[in-house]
């Protein structure tokens, strides 16, 4: 998801037999459904998970805005660009609620700012993707933003309180995004075929990249199970991303518009639809750096970071400055 | 990365409806006029405030999470604080 590969403790989940008293008070109350809060104690594999995963989720979020801030300028009309900027604020806003919710388990801001930086922090493969053509804006609203609800709705109700309240927050604003984007996509359904191949051409395009958001198949999702016990996990990839077609296709077909899927065909005896596998080598080249835009992406992010410098630094004089004034005017 | 890293300040705001201010979030900020700025920014982007309250994190004092129990425990005891504690017959009507 937006955070697809989050290694976790790679040890056996311990049963609560084999716990001591303090954890297994802890998994006790994870349990009872007990929220765990910053200043209660928790098993160290908890915390550094955690770290990793809601650090991972606040870099998708930033990095997040490249690829659609790349069309504010060139949206097609005032409202759609009003629309779009607002949207990417809001992601940037995701960013800072969940950078928040990291920073309570005793990692600073800007240590994560510099993991991103540096390479050495993951962010989701979704956003190594470009946006050629404005269908793209419809399909990421519609297809990543989709995709995204479906992961952020249940962690709404994981074990850890920070975390789980910025995501309530996020949710109520994702609903937006999604609708702006099919709204784009409708519009761009009913108009000329031009118009409409367009849209095609972005579902044909984002059609895969948005499944395999939700992670590797759960064959080789090796560290689900601890995340399973301390409720930071819900659901498996699998389970995610067959609710995730489930919803989409007849969206899909509600627009006229064709999955780019040979295989895809609704089971009647699993009540489910049957889809094709993921190029999953794809999706390890893209992890790993080796995307179409992963130098690209990160270079923008190093790019703002250093030209901002002197902006930050004016505001840091400033505000010294205020406090020195303060205190000689004691 | 900057000199030092920017305080953090936790953000109140109180909904539209004369309640209470509420704790919505933090965020960072190198002085309280950035915090405000910024506070305004990212939580109220869609009408949920009338007013901001800003804090400096680390002026706020905490309960310890470690003595909670015993901490509140008394309370447990005193059921005859609530008003449901005591039976008034129907007949005397609502009260």
């Amino acid at each position: 998801m937006y955070a697809q590969m989050v290694e976790s403790t790679g040890k056996a989940v311990r049963t609560i037999k084999e716990m001591g008293p303090v954890e297994r008070e802890f998994q006790e109350r994870i349990n009872a459904g007990v929220k765990i809060e910053p200043k209660d104690w928790m098993p160290e594999g908890y915390r550094e998970t955690l770290k990793r995963q809601i650090s991972q989720h606040a870099h998708s979020e930033i990095v997040g805005q490249l690829p659609e801030g790349n069309w504010i300028t060139r949206a097609p009309t005032l409202k759609r660009k009003a629309i779009l900027i607002a949207k990417v604020q809001d992601e940037a806003g995701h960013g800072l609620y969940l950078y928040s919710a990291a920073e309570t388990l005793g990692i600073s801001r800007d240590e994560m700012t510099a993991q991103l930086l540096s390479g050495k922090a993951k962010y989701s493969s979704i956003f190594n993707y470009p946006t050629l053509s404005w269908a793209d804006i419809g399909a990421i609203g519609w297809l990543v933003d989709g995709a995204a609800i479906m992961n952020q709705v249940p962690l709404q109700k994981c074990s850890y309180g920070p975390y789980s309240r910025a995501m309530i927050r996020i949710c109520k604003e994702e609903s937006f995004h999604q609708r702006q984007g099919f709204d784009i996509m409708m519009r761009l359904c009913e108009g000329t075929e031009a118009q409409k191949a367009m849209a095609q051409d972005a579902l044909n395009r984002w059609w895969w990249p948005s499944l395999m958001m939700f992670g590797p198949s759960d064959k080789d999702s090796v560290h689900s199970a601890q995340s399973f016990a301390w409720n930071i996990k819900q659901d498996s990839n699998d389970t995610l991303r067959q609710r995730f077609v489930n919803q989409t296709v007849p969206q899909a077909e509600y627009l006229g518009l064709e999955i780019p899927d040979p295989e895809l065909r609704w089971d009647d005896k699993t009540k489910l639809y049957h889809f094709g596998e993921p190029n999953w080598d794809e999706f390890f080249a893209v992890v790993s750096g080796n995307g179409p835009c992963n130098i690209e992406r990160l270079e923008a992010r190093q790019k703002a970071w250093t030209d901002g410098a002197w902006f930050r630094e004016g505001l840091e004089a400033y505000a010294e400055k205020r406090a020195n004034d303060s205190r000689a005017a004691e | 990365m900057s000199k030092r890293e920017w305080p953090l300040w936790e953000i109140f705001i109180r909904g539209q409806h004369g309640l209470a201010h509420r704790h919505v979030g933090s965020l960072h900020a190198p002085d309280a006029e950035m915090a405000m700025k910024n506070a305004r920014d990212v939580y109220t982007r869609r009408n949920e405030g009338l007013s901001i309250w800003i804090v400096p994190s680390d002026a706020i004092v905490a309960s310890s999470p470690a003595k909670k129990g015993p901490y509140f425990e008394p309370a447990n005891t005193k059921a005859y604080r609530h008003p449901t504690f005591f039976n008034i017959p129907d007949e005397v009507g609502s009260m």
